[in-house]
């Protein structure tokens, strides 16, 4: 059984080195500042008792006022996982951090994000649309669309 | 797709070719703004004018009929029940269609089964341009048919009339085995219409 761990203790072990990433917690998920994004996630996987070394998945979520994007975390090794998640103000000219140097499997995911909700990694090597054709005009997954 | 110097651990396909296959979807798509009218005039001629067929047509249709091959189409669900139809309860292998070839050149019929997107339609066209004549579609599903439910969508064509044309359409979400046999059957009636020479 994987063992989902408490949002709480985990931000307790985040602050100790970053103090200003977290914004709130809850029973099994931690919400974090984009700007610090990062460093949560290079802490999550190079820590040796988190090691969270796999990402699940990354989705998206578009509540009118924000976009939330999750990030599922899982460790291999210790057999445990954590919800990361983040929120983007706006509805234009979004950008986060890409974890692809820390997770190579978000090579895709932040591909499908910024194809359908149109969200930009920076550091992403090639931020290109994944599901829709090149020209393809808008962002369909938006509320707004159509 | 070459790693061209040591530093480069990402290998992708080249922006060229994404261009290309943007350039050819929105070509097919500005083309295809009204459904190809379905191929069935010569029906109501033959009816009109009483025209008989004559029995060297009647050998050649019987032949054409009686064995058509399938070209792999299978975009989405539909695909299991023509798979539950060529299996063992309703097999297709009784009518000389248990021949599912990948290659088109050597099929007759394309039985689309299955939603499709705009992004595969351009080489779902190429698939049907290159199968040799004489070739037949059957549309099965709503989505063939019209787009089903998924009509309104971003990506999907609203049935394949508008990139192919359609000899029978067999409707259905997914159609039962039955019904694609029986629209199956109403090509074989078709086909047994035809005048080649």
């Amino acid at each position: 059984m994987t063992v989902s761990l408490s949002g709480q203790e985990i931000a307790k072990q985040i602050i100790e080195h970053l103090p200003d990433a977290i914004i709130e917690t809850s029973n099994s998920t931690v919400l974090v500042k984009s700007e610090s994004l990062f460093e949560v996630a290079q802490l999550l996987n190079s820590r040796p008792e988190l090691d969270f070394n796999y990402l699940t998945s990354i989705t998206a979520i578009d509540y009118y006022d924000y976009f939330e994007i999750v990030y599922q975390l899982i460790s291999l090794n210790h057999n445990h996982s954590l919800v990361v998640k983040t929120r983007c103000y706006g509805r234009d000219n979004l950008t986060l951090p890409s974890v692809v140097s820390l997770w190579r499997g978000a090579d895709f995911q932040e591909r499908e994000i910024y194809d359908l909700m149109g969200i930009t990694f920076d550091g992403h090597p090639n931020m290109k649309r994944i599901v829709l054709w090149d020209g393809f005009q808008g962002h369909p997954l938006r509320k707004d669309y159509l | 797709m070459e790693v061209k110097d040591k530093e480069r651990t990402y290998i992708y396909p080249d922006i060229e070719l994404d261009r290309a296959e943007s350039e050819a979807i929105e070509a097919l798509k500005a083309h295809c703004q009204e459904p190809i009218p379905d191929p069935d005039k010569w029906l109501d001629e033959t009816l009109h004018r009483n025209i008989l067929i004559t029995s060297v047509d009647s050998i050649l249709n019987w032949a054409r009929r009686s064995s058509l091959w399938p070209v792999i189409c299978f975009p989405a669900c539909c695909a299991f029940e023509f798979i539950a139809t060529s299996a063992s309860r309703f097999d297709l292998s009784r009518f000389g269609m248990e021949i599912l070839r990948a290659s088109p050149r050597q099929g007759d019929l394309m039985i689309t089964a299955g939603t499709l997107t705009w992004k595969m339609a351009p080489q779902v066209r190429r698939i049907y341009d290159q199968m040799a004549e004489p070739k037949w579609v059957i549309a099965m599903g709503a989505c063939g048919i019209s787009g089903g439910i998924f009509r309104s969508s971003y990506n999907v064509v609203p049935g394949y009339n508008r990139i192919i044309p359609v000899d029978v359409y067999v409707p259905g979400c997914p159609p039962r085995p039955e019904a694609l046999l029986h629209g199956i059957r109403m090509l074989h009636n078709k086909i047994a219409k035809a005048h080649i020479i």
